[in-house]
């Protein structure tokens, strides 16, 4: 809020410090009311207490024995009153406005109205009887930047005296402060609304995003009848690689889209040449090595919030030791997601049964998985790998995914645990000996 | 804050003594109003309450205490301000506070 919520020399004018009138004493002790107001409204306490310790000094400031105040609410074009002080039970909680009254508020600004004299407004009219029986003598509409915000209600002076102009002044002064508060509690209130609103867009951005995804994901793999749902499961493990790894939601959510759109470069390639129930020859290979660089092509223009998606599809054929294609990139030029990508495609590959060949048993499969680790695999990304399909298979994760994309008898080929946990052994330096003798035994 | 009863005013009346202090001042001073609400509902007439230990009284400080006249009145008891200062009686007579409350040893 850009409005001052201090004691300022604003309002020292509007209290009319010249009134000569007042004695000393009670100018001090307005005074410090409103200091004491301004410093309330200002400090970050909580709103209700705020709201009742500024009633408590507007009604000490000028000896009012009784009092309200209520913040207005646009949409249900009522008062609702926030703090009361001696106005009775009977008065209510809430109390409705018609659009004569917004218009007369708003013209009327923070000036106190005397409730004997505004008979002529509907509100007053309909609260009549409440009023005079909590015996109200002002109501101070809270006009902040042209907008009712709410309203301070009013009694009698202990004095007995009628209001004079000198209070009136400090009642503006007050209302201007305790209207600021109010103000800045709508705006907050707004903010967190639109903030709220803003995450449940993003939310639906996301969704429409991942299901745009999901859509070319099926798309791609539809061309290839023999490799059904490859691109969705290459997808999943590359999600529980990224998972086991400990990315955050975001970075894994990236690993599974990277996945999902990997080869998204062979729809443009031939079908017969996908489909062929052989190995093709070395034309064809050529043809289909196309794919990673047209992937490429076809992912760069659009923005993928999470990873690069685009080097993922590019260089998820590249190999650590430099064999890989399409440009023979060596371990640590391969960008990691396409690291991560190439082994759930491999490992789908080996787990899937292909026009050429069945699938390979589980124990084959890891094997060759450590085998090839520091040659064709990132080591720390098969180890991650395994870990993963070791929870699941000792019970430790919940969720089951990896029965879910291999099938219940695959999970249960005999000993596969044990021969996880020895791979894991084996590949998880416990001291600087066995380190140096894994890097023998790759080299 | 504590409160005992004292034999104050006539002899028919059932007083009771509350003590402010300068808690009376904050927002927390409105325990004071609860204690007399608790008082009066006992059949009390007069509250005494004893301002010795408030040095000054701010505008809560009136607020609040116009509160405890305004509820001691709707239950027909009077309030009786003691041991207040001479700053405070003036402050209470330029508010209007001393025309619904007396004030004890005015001269204090
Ligand atoms: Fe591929």
């Amino acid at each position: 809020m850009p409005h001052d919520k201090s004691l300022n020399i604003e309002d020292l004018q509007y209290a009319n410090l010249t009134e000569s009138a007042e004695s000393r004493s009670k100018l001090v002790h307005t005074f410090g009311a409103l200091a004491e107001l301004g410093h309330e409204v200002a400090s970050r306490s909580n709103f209700q207490d705020t709201i009742r310790t500024s009633l408590h000094l507007i009604l000490g400031s000028l000896g009012i024995m009784r009092g309200g105040v209520a913040r207005y609410s646009r949409f249900e074009h009522e008062f609702n009153m926030l703090a009361v002080r001696g106005l009775g039970e009977s008065f209510p909680l809430s109390l409705e406005l018609c659009y004569e009254d917004e218009r007369q508020f708003l013209t009327n600004g923070l000036a106190p109205i005397e409730v004997a004299q505004a008979a002529v407004l509907p509100f007053f009219q309909v609260y009549d009887r409440t009023f005079s029986a909590s015996r109200l003598e002002l109501f101070v509409p809270l006009v902040i930047h042209e907008e009712t915000v709410g309203a301070i209600f009013l009694g009698e002076k202990a004095t007995g005296l009628p209001f004079s102009s000198y209070d009136r002044e400090i009642i503006c002064a007050m209302g201007r402060h305790i209207g600021s508060a109010i103000a800045q509690r709508n705006l907050l209130a707004e903010i967190e609304r639109r903030s709220e609103e803003n995450r449940r867009l993003y939310d639906d951005l996301r969704m429409t995003y991942s299901d745009t995804v999901k859509a070319f994901a099926a798309a791609i793999d539809f061309k290839d009848k023999y490799t059904e749902g490859h691109s969705v499961r290459v997808g999943k493990y590359s999600e529980i690689i990224a998972s086991e790894l400990g990315w955050n939601a975001d970075e894994v959510e990236g690993a599974a889209v990277a996945g999902y759109l990997h080869d998204v470069g062979k729809l443009t390639v031939e079908r017969k040449i996908i489909n062929a129930p052989y190995r093709i020859n070395a034309k064809e290979s050529a043809e289909l090595n196309k794919h990673p660089s047209v992937g490429f092509e076809i992912l760069s223009p659009i923005h993928h919030p999470y990873t690069d998606v685009p080097l993922a599809a590019k260089y998820h054929h590249e190999r650590i030791d430099g064999r890989g294609y399409p440009d023979g990139l060596y371990d640590r030029q391969i960008p990691y997601i396409a690291k991560v990508v190439n082994l759930a495609d491999s490992f789908d590959a080996m787990t899937t049964d292909r026009p050429y060949r069945r699938r390979r048993p589980p124990h084959e499969v890891f094997d060759d998985l450590h085998r090839n680790s520091g040659r064709q695999f990132a080591p720390e990304l098969v180890t991650a790998f395994m870990r993963g399909m070791l929870k699941e298979l000792q019970g430790e994760s919940k969720e089951k995914r990896f029965r879910k994309l291999l099938g219940r008898e695959y999970m249960e080929a005999e000993g596969l645990a044990s021969s996880l946990r020895n791979i894991l052994n084996s590949m998880t330096p416990t001291s600087p000996l066995t380190r140096i003798s894994v890097g023998q035994a790759h080299g | 804050m504590n409160s005992e009863g004292a034999s104050l005013g006539t002899a028919s009346a059932k007083t009771a003594v509350v003590y402010a202090d300068d808690y009376l001042n904050k927002l927390t001073g409105e325990k004071i109003e609860r204690e007399c609400k608790l008082l009066l509902e006992e059949g009390c007439t007069e509250l005494v309450v004893d301002l010795s230990r408030t040095e000054i009284v701010n505008s809560i400080g009136v607020s609040i205490l116009l509160g405890v006249i305004d509820t001691a009145s709707n239950a027909g008891a009077r309030v009786i301000f003691s041991e207040v200062n001479e700053t405070t009686v003036e402050l209470f007579d330029m508010l209007g506070v001393t025309r619904h409350a007396d004030i004890l040893d005015r001269a204090a």
